[in-house]
């Protein structure tokens, strides 16, 4: 395995029908960073997580997880090998339980299977719902949703179910987790918490994080590195401060203006 | 006013019912899972029945062995039949698949007419005493085993749905399936397994129906009872569809009741949940637990 590198893109375009999503982006995420994707909207940062997490075929190039080319992998099986993700537009399953919902995400660290499940006392998945469930409470009380693993996830305010969201996709247990927007429509408060947990996550829970979001000043805090995509192409990559500091990125995204945290 | 009948009759809806709903939850399973509307549902009771059957008189198997593996087929069936059939539907519109579903209903019952006969087989006695009497009531003993089988499948669905690992992947998928694929969870292995487990419970109402009036392609007959049954629960709700089957049942009998003492109109038993049918599309459109924005068809 290549050590510099748990993900990269290789030249990846993404074409529907005359419309170019991406055109011919490479990148590379390195073990253990943050790593953000910038860019106005229609930039192409969406479209490239869901050609990562398997929602999108490119059109060419190849996704290199961990060393393995998984650009033809089913969504699933990407899932299983270690890439979590949220969503854009929240994604919970409304009418199940706040635990029902984490749980999901463990479905494919379970072993047992159908006849197993239903000799349930028998074939030791009593057992192993346990430790689930003891993976799950962990979860919970670091995102600290434990008031609420009752309560259906449709019921509870935004910013909880963004965090719920984000518990789900931590239960999948990923080496590298997907975040699409995990601050948008966020009070400043709740902001603070989401990127306190995206720290955690990254230095305690040992996790690689490729985010997108567009709150500038939360991009420049927490991430290690940052690439901007301009109408599917790369405009620039590199440390934040390098980033920013870019003539045609000032140009192209934030729009001239001297004081770049005011654009958030 | 003869309030024995009247009992007797109510108590036959609510097995009968019960039957219905254990019919109705497994095309609910299928139809939230994999949003098909499955109109050969009855055909798998019916395949169910004969393939017992013809273990049971073939091969002389007793029941407790033919039984179960004729469950075995029914698995394999309901995977095979998914994964060529349906399989290859997905991303198809809506009608095209509800006539594929058609296709095979016809299909199914020329088959087993070719393979079987068109006379009503009776399935070799299985119980030592026919019928037994509680608290006056004649109860047949096979409707003792249907209440206690499909309390039994109720129970089982309940558990699967709400603590199992599959059960889970199923609600899941029934809701998002792109979040599901990206938890982990494969969709088409959720599909196969929805028909899968909706082809062995619809065998074990056909099975049980089989045993009581003989096997006969007028069996897939309670499929189209199942329609009134889910309507009236909601397309969308295992509970409902369950529910939706017991007032089915008790319904056309008290309707039969209604008719014999009063009306003598005839056939009111087989008319009166469609009766019920349009009455609940007009005034409660989404059933009585359905969700509400999911679409007709």
């Amino acid at each position: 395995m290549d050590e510099a590198r748990i993900l990269a893109a290789e030249n990846l375009s993404l074409r529907f029908g005359g419309v170019r999503a991406l055109s011919d982006v490479s990148f590379s995420v390195r073990p253990g960073e943050i790593f953000s994707i910038i860019g106005p909207n229609g930039a192409g940062k969406t479209s490239m997580v869901n050609c990562i997490s398997g929602r999108y075929r490119p059109s060419e190039g190849r996704v290199i997880f961990q060393g393995q080319d998984i650009t033809r992998m089913g969504a699933n099986r990407r899932a299983a090998l270690g890439l979590g993700r949220t969503f854009q537009n929240l994604a919970l399953f409304g009418h199940m339980s706040v635990l029902d919902n984490i749980m999901v995400g463990r479905h494919h660290l379970m072993k047992s299977g159908f006849a197993r499940g239903m000799l349930y006392w028998l074939g030791g998945a009593e057992r192993e719902e346990v430790l689930h469930r003891r993976a799950v409470e962990e979860i919970i009380d670091f995102l600290e949703i434990a008031h609420v693993r009752k309560a259906p996830a449709g019921t509870l305010s935004y910013g909880l179910r963004k965090r719920v969201e984000l518990a789900r996709a931590v239960a999948v247990n990923p080496k590298l987790i997907l975040l699409d927007e995990p601050m948008a429509g966020m009070n400043l408060e709740e902001k603070e918490d989401m990127a306190r947990f995206i720290i955690d996550l990254n230095q305690e829970w040992g996790m690689t994080v490729l985010m997108i979001e567009h709150d500038m000043g939360v991009v420049m805090d927490i991430s290690h590195r940052v690439m901007v995509l301009d109408f599917g192409r790369k405009l620039a990559e590199g440390a934040p401060a390098a980033v920013l500091a870019d003539p045609q990125v000032r140009r192209a995204y934030l729009g001239e203006a001297d004081d770049v945290t005011a654009e958030a | 006013m003869e309030t024995g009948l009247l009992f007797q009759l109510v108590l036959n809806g609510l097995i009968v019912g019960a039957l219905y709903g254990v019919v109705a939850m497994s095309f609910v399973l299928i139809y939230k899972a994999s949003q098909v509307v499955n109109f050969a549902q009855g055909e798998f009771m019916l395949i169910g029945a004969w393939a017992c059957w013809w273990l049971l008189t073939y091969w002389q198997l007793p029941f407790w062995i033919g039984f179960p593996v004729a469950l075995a087929f029914m698995t394999v069936f309901g995977v095979v039949l998914q994964v060529m059939v349906l399989r290859p539907l997905i991303g198809e519109p809506v009608i095209s698949v509800i006539m594929a579903t058609v296709g095979l209903s016809i299909f199914f019952q020329a088959l087993m007419k070719w393979m079987f006969g068109v006379f009503a087989q009776p399935f070799p006695a299985i119980f030592p005493v026919e019928r037994i009497r509680i608290m006056g009531l004649e109860v047949q003993s096979v409707y003792l085993l249907s209440i206690a089988l499909s309390l039994m499948i109720m129970l089982g669905f309940w558990w699967f749905f709400n603590f199992s690992k599959h059960g889970l992947a199923m609600r899941a998928t029934a809701f998002d399936q792109q979040v599901a694929q990206s938890l982990g969870i494969s969709v088409p292995q959720v599909f196969a397994m929805s028909w899968a487990i909706s082809a062995v419970v619809s065998a074990v109402a056909g099975v049980v129906v089989g045993v009581v009036s003989g096997v006969s392609s007028g069996l897939s007959f309670y499929g189209i009872k199942v329609f009134p049954a889910v309507i009236l629960g909601g397309l969308d709700s295992v509970v409902g569809a369950m529910l939706g089957g017991i007032i089915v049942g008790v319904l056309e009998n008290l309707a039969q009741y209604v008719d014999s003492q009063w009306l003598n109109w005839g056939n009111m038993t087989n008319i009166a949940p469609f009766y019920a049918l349009i009455i609940i599309l007009l005034i409660k459109p989404y059933g009585l637990f359905g969700t509400k924005n999911i679409e007709r068809v």
